[in-house]
């Protein structure tokens, strides 16, 4: 499956709906589906839009999604040069960052997934991956 | 997924009315400053009908329990279903808010 996305956070919730659709028709567990995919996929997303296309409503968002029975694996891929994934990351398990707005969406992304990778093909990509426990 | 604003006696209650994410954090932002604006102290937000919050909606929950404070208020949470007590956990953030298992506990806990 592959979806392109207008570059608008309000598209965001009704993508991690589809997602959430697949992961539940493979059976995968059930907080899979209702939390780590979603928000990964949210802070992904919200990368993507805001970040790598730079909130211009001109650009696009490519979600594309490989599912089997033992892993699903998630790509979201910009129209921008790249930025750095890590950059605006915190730690939130130290007391000085506990009361930041920011700095969470990496740490989570990393709490929730398998893996997170990030690579240039063309655009950039974040590629999500979480396999049957 | 919108926000309903309620009042029980002098707490401002808040429905959140789907997920809380990056997508109308904004909206609950502005909900929440404008009954502050208007003199409430006392919050409480019930996530009985959320499913999932990101690190914007987070964000947003800390910013506003931060400038609830500054005025001598408090923002405080309940009906947090478990993925969401993970979310919290894992982000240390079950450490700043009060969060009640019902609506009932938060607004006696005020």
């Amino acid at each position: 499956m592959s979806i392109e996305v207008p570059n608008d956070v309000r598209y965001i919730e009704s993508v991690i709906g589809l997602i959430q659709y697949e992961c539940r028709l493979l059976d995968f567990p059930s907080r899979y589906c209702a939390l780590n995919l979603p928000v990964a996929l949210s802070e992904a997303l919200s990368n993507a839009i805001l970040r790598g296309n730079d909130d211009d409503p001109e650009k696009a968002v490519n979600v594309s999604l490989s599912a089997t029975t033992q892993s699903i694996v998630i790509e979201v891929r910009d129209e921008g040069p790249g930025f750095d994934l890590e950059a605006s990351t915190h730690d939130p398990a130290d007391p000085a960052n506990l009361e930041r707005e920011d700095g969470r969406g990496v740490f989570l992304m990393r709490a929730l997934m398998d893996r997170v990778e990030q690579f240039d093909d063309d655009g950039n990509v974040v590629r999500l991956t979480i396999g049957r426990p | 997924m919108s926000f309903a604003i309620d009042k029980q006696g002098d707490i401002v209650v808040v429905d959140v009315e789907g997920q809380l994410i990056v997508g109308n954090r904004q909206e609950l932002k502005q909900k929440v400053l404008d009954e502050l604006e208007k003199g409430g102290r006392k919050f409480l937000v019930d996530f009985t009908q959320t499913g999932y919050i990101d690190s914007s909606g987070l964000g947003v929950l800390v910013s506003l329990s931060k400038k609830i404070r500054e005025q001598g208020g408090e923002l405080r949470l309940a009906n947090l279903n478990d993925d969401l007590k993970t979310l919290f956990e894992l982000t240390k953030l079950d450490t700043l808010f009060q969060i009640a298992d019902t609506r009932e506990r938060a607004l006696e806990s005020f």
